[in-house]
């Protein structure tokens, strides 16, 4: 691999490191693997390899920083050594993957004994014992939020990822803790994590993205929930990728009758990262509460697409996303609620709000709404305010230093979105990993 | 012993000069009443001691122990030891109390001194118990919701906690039904003490009997225009302020 460039010299070539003899050895190393898994892949680099880079005038990509998207200077990243704890939370299961291999004895049991008929493995072991299963669900919903070419690099390089499984009517009664681990200089990762719960299960999964390094590093996930049922699924993913990273992650929901997902994902690291979550109710009483927490600070640029599909009468969709901004950050919300011709008694919420913690930050919001049914409830918003200098002064007029007294009242206005989790353990995780990112003030 | 003296102080908001000129001198142990009507400027001149970025002050000085806070940010000053208990405490959704009060408790130590938890929560409890504060409220938001009554109660919560040299008091009785005021006036009673001074900023004399003044001030046009004892306070309750005004009018012709 060449050393790394300066940001402004990047090449722009539509396949940039991922050239098509990178991609025969990864297929190579692929090892034994059903022909149809090899054939997804071949096609999805074809696809991958032949659409180009998002333009400044894709709709999809307005407001994005197109000249920071580099697909160069980036390597399939060579196996490495675990460095990093997992996400410090009582689990049932945790697996962790270092530079998208499964590491020796990353798949441990937690405090307890899993519920009979519960798998939490490897796509990698799901190929040979669950191909069905994989075949149907893994990355088998539409991409329509812009980045079907870098969804296809997903595909086409995926090396491993979690594979959770919980049969009908059981409930895992602690989380499953994923941990997505990108080492070394230039190291390219495609983590992905896919979670099937059948009829009446219930399970909580939390995902993380760490690096191990604060080198330029590049990550292209997905996740993929299935809530079959009157399943309830809490999906916490946490991303802390290095300063450096340019990160992609795309999440589908799928929620069927009488079923509940609730995910939160909180966006802490990267350069430039984007993230792409589409939810499609697919059945009356099915119910998909989309929840995210963004700090931005310094340059980063935080980029987040949303889709919520109402494909049936009374179905539920509920979006809260928070974004507090700091010295030179930027965000983009872009979010759209379509709601179906048949999709009566439709109840969408959408909502971005905007904390603009500096006068040198910026924060885009383009809300939308396309209603074919004639009896839904769909409210929309977004907002963006400044710290209340009323409650600033307060603070400080207790002795609060001024750092600190903006640190607690973010955290004030991330409490709402928190406080919908019903774990206290993984709202104060959560917590304390968002304090990571204010290094001002003293911890409270 | 602590002193804070106000020298001549000239106090601005926008173009509008509220406080013209008024000295006062309070020294610790010692409770000031400053009386006055509505639009006087004595809430001014409250926020302009702790520091509110909105009021500018355009001449005189504020010293606390002989050292002038003006150049100080409103946490510098009330970390040298002065408190406000506001008229209107703002509410804070997401802040619980127990964070709140970590933070300001915690701002009063070292660099690396790690606080206490235990004795800090210890301490907390003692003093919600005297101001018959309900322990769950640690964990609500700060003054989101809170009754008039709550909202004052939890403002002398904080003033015992961060035990301030000098505490002002601005209309710590507005709103207030008997039975809050007087647990309020208990609670300031209590925290009284040689190592104490308070400013108390009041609009009615009935505050005056729950908590006795050693000095009342009358505040005029933004001046201290009359001092005397706690029987000056009387005789504003039984004559109103109009006479005040009048003798203002007729010494500033």
């Amino acid at each position: 691999m060449s050393a790394p460039s300066p940001l402004s010299v990047l090449s722009h070539s539509p396949i940039g490191s991922f050239a098509p003899d990178v991609f025969a050895s990864h297929l190579a190393s692929v090892g034994v693997a059903p022909a149809w898994w090899l054939e997804r892949k071949r096609a999805a680099y074809e696809k991958f390899a032949a659409l180009p880079l998002p333009k400044r005038t894709d709709e999809s990509w307005r407001f994005s920083n197109i000249l920071g998207l580099t697909l160069d200077r980036f390597a399939l990243a060579a196996p490495a050594k675990p460095s990093l704890a997992p996400f410090p939370v009582p689990h049932a299961a945790s697996l962790t993957f270092v530079n998208n291999r499964a590491i020796e004895g990353g798949q441990k049991h937690g405090w307890m004994e899993l519920p009979a008929g519960v798998v939490i493995t490897t796509i990698g072991e799901a190929l040979a014992k669950f191909p069905d299963l994989l075949r149907s669900h893994f990355m088998a919903q539409p991409q329509k939020l812009g980045s079907g070419k870098f969804a296809a690099l997903h595909t086409a390089f995926l090396h491993d990822g979690a594979f959770i499984y919980v049969p009908r009517g059981v409930e895992v009664p602690a989380p499953i803790v994923i941990t997505h681990i990108a080492a070394g200089p230039g190291a390219a990762v495609f983590p992905h994590t896919l979670v099937i719960a059948e009829e009446n299960s219930k399970v909580s999964v939390v995902d993380t993205f760490a690096s191990a390094d604060a080198t330029p590093q590049f990550a292209c996930g997905a996740n993929d929930l299935y809530a079959s049922h009157g399943a309830q699924i809490t999906y916490i993913g946490a991303q802390a990728w290095s300063r450096e990273t340019m990160s992609f992650q795309f999440n589908s929901t799928v929620v069927r009758r009488d079923a509940r997902v609730q995910s939160l994902n909180l966006h802490l690291g990267g350069r430039q990262a984007r993230h792409e979550s589409l939810s499609q109710l697919q059945a009356p009483g099915a119910f998909s509460e989309m929840l995210a927490l963004t700090v931005a600070d310094q340059t980063q640029e935080f980029d987040q697409r949303t889709l919520q599909i109402h494909q049936a009468a009374n179905t539920k969709s509920d979006l809260l996303y928070k974004n507090a901004l700091r010295d030179q950050a930027k965000t983009i919300f872009s979010g759209l609620i379509i709601v179906d011709p048949d999709a009566q008694k439709t109840d969408a919420y959408q909502s971005n709000r905007n904390l603009m913690l500096s006068e040198e930050a910026e924060a885009n919001s383009l809300p939308g709404l396309e209603i074919q049914a004639n009896d839904v409830r769909c409210t929309h918003g977004a907002t963006s305010s400044r710290i209340d200098p009323e409650q600033e002064f307060y603070l400080q007029s207790r002795g609060i230093r001024k750092e600190m007294a903006d640190e607690l009242l973010t955290f004030g206005f991330f409490e709402e979105v928190l406080n919908r989790l019903a774990s206290d353990e993984l709202h104060a995780s959560l917590r304390t990993m968002i304090q990571t990112q204010f290094t001002k003030g003293p911890r409270v | 012993m602590s002193s804070l003296e106000i020298k001549n102080l000239h106090v601005t908001i926008g173009e509008k000069e509220i406080v013209k000129g008024l000295s006062l001198q309070i020294s610790s142990g010692e409770v000031h009443a400053i009386m006055g009507p509505n639009g006087t400027g004595k809430s001014t001149l409250a926020m302009v001691i702790a520091g509110h970025p909105d009021y500018v002050v355009t001449s005189g000085d504020v010293l606390l122990d002989g050292k002038s806070v003006l150049a100080m940010e409103a946490d510098e000053r009330a970390r040298s030891g002065l408190f406000l208990a506001f008229q209107y405490p703002s509410e804070i959704p997401g802040v619980s109390i127990a964070n709140f009060m970590r933070a300001a408790v915690q701002a009063r130590m070292a660099e690396g001194e790690e606080l206490d938890a235990t004795s800090y929560y210890k301490r907390l409890y003692a003093k919600m118990d005297m101001l018959k504060i309900d322990r769950k409220f640690t964990a609500r938001s700060v003054n989101e919701g809170f009754s008039g009554g709550e909202k004052k109660r939890c403002e002398i919560l904080q003033m015992a906690m961060l035990e301030p040299k000098f505490a002002l008091m601005d209309e710590t009785d507005s709103g207030l039904d008997i039975d809050a005021l007087r647990i309020v006036a208990e609670g300031v009673n209590a925290l009284r003490g040689p190592g104490l001074g308070v400013l108390l900023i009041t609009h009615y004399q009935r505050l005056l009997n729950y908590i006795i003044p050693d000095f009342v001030h009358v505040m005029y046009a933004g001046r201290i225009v009359k001092s005397g004892d706690k029987s000056l306070a009387l005789e504003l309750e039984a004559k109103g302020y109009d006479w005040v005004k009048k003798e203002f009018a007729l010494a500033n012709p």
